[in-house]
């Protein structure tokens, strides 16, 4: 299956090479009483990896999960502010979120795979999301999306077995599978390698950066390296705000702001 | 000085130590008493499964039976068969001429003897009548006084004024005894049959199976609306007023004397909406209302052990709520809320007040074939007999008893295998 | 045809309308895959299926238990008009029973019935007939409309998973207000005949009077006068069968819990707890006849032993078999609560070198004391409420004692003798029943709520 950003009309796709696949803008989140977001401005480039750091309880996890209105299950969440895909508001009253995070999908910390069996896993999102028609296209779409997952080798004998029986790092990638299968233009991934041990890392980190070929990718990390190694754009958080923002290299070799100075070189968090 | 502390120190083990027996004598007394109270009713039920047959010779004659001859099976099921049995044990003890020590020789064996054998006899749609003329000899049940007399249950030392069994029996069943017309036998009827005023006929099956329709209401009743109620509170609900409302709703129902809820069925569903008394569909109802806050509380619990990333994950890709719920934390959860059912449905098997309030006590010998069909339950049944003067009836009870118990041991047995046999770790 | 008939019909056209509506999705799914939202379904076609299969299900079946529930009363208007002249002149009761009459003999033409009346049960029996088929035709119609009208809305952006979903969570929201439909049920069944109860007897009298015997009230023929209705003698013995109950209950369970808590080796506490909680399991009417077949009769020969005078039917065998009942009910949340009391409680009091008795007794019973008494407050509303134990081994006499050898009555025994049989519900006997059945809640209600309130605050501490 050739890959192709079918989910972009031509016209906007031109704007989207020059402003981001995703602009928020004034982003405020509230839990509660408590203000966890303030005024988030950024632009994620499309077929770029965007990385977010900071310190813990700085609000990266509540940005991504804006990207995609997680935030939404969580009751007391409040949001306020801007956030455009491909220059339509997600958070208008018109966007079906069922439809947003097929466009948008995630990957989580830990590992999640459905107790279900690994073909089960894949297919899920396509079938909820009326993609297969028949056995063929459900066994085409689960080949496909473990081999990009670089997964297919190693499970493609087990494919009904339950996912849960896959070591932590396989576990990992079956849920980026299980992202990928929906063919979604953006995946967020939030600490997606904080479960897994180096060896499992580096593959990830490569099957990333891999993927920014097809897909937008915004990855939340706490490895200044690994954010050097995947990712083309950063952005530094600090206590809800945006500190700084720009390209990796930059960031990690000339940051204009005292804090991410401090940051990056462990003086500090 | 340290006698003195050693010596306290010593009492003060003592003390630890009577502290410690006392712990240990009521865990002793609490399951002694669960103990004596098992192996008494097994005891008491243990008569109940035999029952004492009388060979009894009888004539068929045409005369009684089928005195136009005309072989029509509605005419020959009305004849008195009570009499060809009668006759047949006064044949047996020619002696006997008294009318008053005859009455006493009738009542060996059981007033439903001719009944029994008529339906035998009868059996078939096109019976053949070949009997009719013959002499043959029949199994019949003798009485509930013979039958205990023969179990030990009355005894022969006692004074024959204070016996039900008179002397002159006795000698009658010494004498059918050595010839070899008295027999035990295993007591199937008791599982075959309705209630009966006579012991001897008394079975569980119409109580079984009512108390089987009860619960087949309660089921369907109380699992739907128990699960999607859970699943509201659980995962749709957000906190507020009403919400705390219904909770605490759930917790008082859940704590509500059992007759309080009878009180509800016959106010409400028979005087207030005409329902049937004594069916199975108004006592499945009313048990439902009674299971449902168990089923929603079991069910929230095995909601909530059900892991967030699960959600998550489902949710992340693009997952309705109502598809997260029911592809997957649902079905992680069944078996939770399926062990609360059947912990739900063992009470309500065992659960009478409420049932007596809506009429489920009344007298029935027929079988239900329907939830509308007038009919008791178990629990209710052995409370009936509890009534009931004759002797024989306690083993009866007692039985009884112990079938309520297989059914709740098997249903516990299952839940605790379910709850093995799916409780996941996460 | 029945009312089994009508209702396949229906499941038949809630599938068929499933079928109908998932087809005609699929007819409607663009030939070209594409994720552009504007080129695909909206919802995916079992949705539309099940959108469908609800608009054809809900609105008639609601009819259908609307109907179940009106006919009777329908019937019985028409029966009356039936009945015509034949009907004049009679009290309420009495037209009852004609009707009554009148059914039976349209049911089953065995039935006796004056020949006079044949043609009202020929009427009748034609009245049945009609509604009957009227009724089914208009709830299959409804079926049947509701499918043409739900099916004809499908289109390729029709939001029909966003409908489907809402009318979930609004059948949930409603299964959820089942158990608040039930407590109201509840409460408003036993504040009527409460308030007719008290109609016809006084307050005073009720709470405060000293002589109980209600079937005076039905020989006399119903003048609520000459019946007694002061409950107090009832509210004595329940009182009594109750304190007998926790007398054995309360140390033994907490003296239960205490071992398996602290005591226990986790190999004993393994089979030992699960054992006591089937104490909890065993059917009440089980109880009962233990009680007034092994444990009463028992009690007496014992009395004659000792020269006591012991009835056969007395508090103390209903109250101790009850008390045994109950122990699991004590046992188990104060196992709970002892084992909730922080490890740094007890390491403080071991540190000073007490004992574990001298722990338990010093700090521990202390620290879980909300919590025990909870648990003593909902074993008390349980054996308030309980029946079939009192039933069978206490007895009816209202006896004004604080003698436990002999007979007494309960608020619960009351409530089932005064019930059960023929009930008439404008005789003070029959509606004094609900009175106390109201009495009973209350009461229950209440030690329930307590016992919440203490043992939250109790958590609240701790958690
Ligand atoms: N569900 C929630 N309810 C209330 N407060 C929350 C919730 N989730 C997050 N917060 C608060 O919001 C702030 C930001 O949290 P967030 O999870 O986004 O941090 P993070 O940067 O992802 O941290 P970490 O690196 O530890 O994952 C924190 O102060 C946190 O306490
Ligand atoms: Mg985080």
């Amino acid at each position: 299956m050739s890959v192709q950003k079918t989910g972009v009309p031509m016209s906007e796709k031109q704007i989207s090479s020059q402003v981001g696949k995703f602009t928020s803008r004034g982003v405020d989140v509230y839990y509660g009483d408590k203000q966890a977001l303030f005024g988030i401005d950024i632009d994620i480039m499309e077929n770029k990896v965007t990385s977010l750091i900071g310190p813990s309880g700085c609000g990266k996890s509540t940005f991504l999960r804006c990207l995609n209105r997680m935030n939404d299950v969580i009751d007391i969440c409040r949001f306020e502010g801007e956030i455009l895909l491909d220059g339509q508001d997600i958070y208008a009253s018109e966007i079906d979120v069922v439809e947003l995070r097929a466009r948008v999908g995630m990957v989580f910390q830990k590992p999640n795979p459905f107790p279900k069996s690994i073909y089960e896993n894949i297919v899920y999102g396509p079938r909820i999301h009326g993609m297969i028609d028949g056995r063929s296209d459900a066994d085409e779409i689960v080949e496909t999306s473990l081999k990009r997952a670089g997964l297919w080798n190693e499970v493609k004998d087990r494919l009904n077995e339950p996912g849960t029986g896959l070591s932590g790092g396989q576990q990992q990638r079956l849920c980026i599978a299980r992202a990928i299968a929906v063919n979604p233009e953006v995946i967020l991934m939030d600490e997606p390698c904080s479960a897994l041990d180096p060896i499992a890392t580096a593959i990830i980190e490569e099957l990333i950066d891999e993927l920014k070929e097809n897909f937008t990718i915004v990855i939340v990390t706490h490895s200044m390296q690994q954010a050097a190694r995947v990712s083309q754009n950063t952005a530094f958080f600090h206590l809800g705000k945006i500190i700084e923002f720009g390209e990796t290299d930059q960031i990690f070799t000339n940051p204009r702001n005292q804090q991410t100075q401090d940051y990056i070189t462990g003086r500090y968090g | 000085m340290t006698n003195l502390r050693a010596a306290h120190i010593k009492k003060r083990y003592a003390a630890e130590r009577r502290f410690k027996m006392y712990g240990l004598l009521a865990i002793m007394f609490a399951l002694g008493f669960l103990a004596i109270m098992l192996v008494t009713i097994t005891f008491r039920a243990l008569p109940a499964f035999s029952q004492t047959y009388v060979k009894v010779d009888i004539e068929f004659s045409e005369n009684v039976i089928d005195p136009d001859g005309a072989r029509e099976k509605v005419q020959i099921a009305k004849a008195d068969f009570q009499k060809i049995v009668r006759d047949g044990i006064y044949a047996l003890f020619p002696e006997v001429t008294n009318r008053k020590e005859k009455r006493k020789l009738k009542k060996l064996i059981s007033s439903e003897a001719g009944y029994h054998i008529a339906r035998v006899l009868l059996a078939d749609d096109q019976p053949d009548f070949e009997f009719i003329g013959t002499k043959q000899s029949v199994w019949v049940k003798s009485s509930d006084d013979i039958d205990s007399f023969i179990k030990g249950l009355i005894r022969r030392d006692v004074d024959e004024s204070r016996r039900r069994v008179n002397d002159q029996q006795i000698g009658w069943v010494d004498q059918l005894m050595a010839d070899g017309r008295i027999e035990k036998r295993f007591n199937w009827d008791f599982f075959k049959f309705g209630d009966s005023r006579s012991p001897e006929d008394a079975g569980i099956r119409g109580a079984v199976v009512g108390s089987f329709f009860t619960l087949i209401i309660t089921l369907l009743l109380s699992f739907p609306l128990g699960v999607l109620a859970a699943v509201y509170l659980e995962e749709y609900s957000k906190p507020s007023k009403m919400t705390a409302f219904i909770e605490v709703n759930i917790n008082n129902l859940a704590a509500v004397p059992s007759i309080v809820f009878g009180l509800l069925g016959l106010a409400l569903f028979l005087n207030f909406f005409g329902m049937p008394r004594s069916a199975p569909l108004v006592g499945g109802m009313v048990l439902s209302l009674m299971t449902l806050p168990t089923i929603i509380i079991t069910t929230r619990a095995a909601l909530k052990s059900v892991p967030p990333s699960i959600r998550e994950a489902a949710l992340g890709i693009g997952a309705s709520k109502m598809q997260t719920v029911l592809h997957h934390v649902l079905p992680l959860a069944m078996p939770g809320a399926l062990t609360g059912a059947i912990i739900g449905m063992a009470r309500a098997l065992g659960e009478t007040a409420p049932l007596l309030m809506i009429g489920m006590v009344a007298f029935i010998v027929d079988v239900p074939t329907g939830f509308t069909d007038p009919s008791t339950v178990l629990p209710v049944q052995i409370y009936i007999w509890a009534d009931s003067p004759e002797r024989a009836f306690e083993a009866k009870m007692s039985a009884a008893i112990l079938v309520l118990l297989f059914f709740l041991v098997i249903m516990n047995a299952i839940a605790v295998l379910l709850r093995r046999r799916y409780e996941r770790r996460w | 045809m029945s009312y089994l008939t009508l209702f396949a019909f229906l499941i038949c056209t809630i599938i068929i309308g499933y079928f109908i509506g998932n087809r005609r999705a699929v007819g409607m799914r663009p030939a070209v895959k594409s994720k552009l939202p504007e080129n695909k379904l909206h919802s995916l076609p079992g949705f539309h299926g099940t959108y469908v299969a609800l608009w054809c299900g809900i609105p008639s079946l609601l009819l259908l238990f609307a109907w179940l529930f009106l006919e009777p009363s329908i019937l019985s208007a028409m029966l009356g008009n039936a009945l015509g002249d034949a009907g004049i002149g009679l009290s309420q009761d009495q037209l009852e029973l004609l009707k009554g009459s009148i059914r039976r003999a349209a049911q089953n033409s065995q039935n006796p019935i004056d020949d006079t009346l044949l043609p009202v049960v020929e009427s009748y029996k034609n009245i049945v007939n009609s509604t009957g088929i009227g009724g089914m035709v208009v709830i299959g119609c409804g079926a049947i409309i509701g499918l043409y009208f739900s099916q004809k809305k499908i289109a390729q952006r029709f939001a029909a998973r966003h409908r489907v979903e809402k009318i979930f969570s609004i059948i949930m929201l409603l299964s959820s207000l089942v158990a608040v439909l039930t407590t109201f049920g509840v409460v408003v069944s036993l504040i009527f005949e409460t308030i007719r109860f008290f109609g016809m007897v006084s307050f005073t009298e009720f709470l405060f009077g000293l002589h109980w015997s209600p079937q005076i009230a039905l020989r006399d023929d119903q003048v609520a006068s000459s019946g007694s209705f002061g409950a107090v003698p009832i509210f004595a013995g329940t009182l009594l069968i109750t304190a007998i109950a926790m007398v054995i209950a309360v140390p033994i369970g907490l003296f239960s819990a205490i071992y398996m808590s602290e005591y226990a080796s986790p190999r004993f506490r393994s089979w030992a707890k699960p054992l006591l909680e089937i104490l909890a399991g065993i059917p009440t009417v089980v109880y009962g006849f233990f009680a007034a077949l092994s444990v009463a009769p028992m009690l007496r020969n014992w009395g004659v032993d000792f020269g006591l005078e012991i009835s056969s039917e007395s508090a103390l065998a209903a109250g101790v078999v009850m008390g045994v009942m109950i122990i699991p009910f004590v046992s188990s949340l104060s196992d709970d609560v002892i084992n909730a009391v922080p490890q740094s409680l007890r390491d403080g009091s071991y540190a000073l070198g007490a004992t574990r008795g001298e722990t338990i007794k010093l700090v521990l019973l202390p620290a879980a004391l909300p919590g025990i008494v909870s648990s003593v407050l909902l074993a008390t509303s349980r054996a308030i409420g309980e029946t079939m134990i009192v039933v069978m081994a206490a007895g009816l006499a209202a006896n004004l004692t604080a003698n436990p050898f002999q007979a007494v009555t309960t608020v619960t025994v009351q409530i089932l003798t005064l019930l059960v049989g023929d009930q008439e519900f404008d005789s003070p006997k029959t509606l004094a029943a609900f009175a106390l059945g109201f009495v009973l809640f209350i009461i229950t209600l209440c030690l329930n709520i307590l016992a919440l309130k203490i043992v939250n605050k109790y958590r609240e501490k701790y958690d």
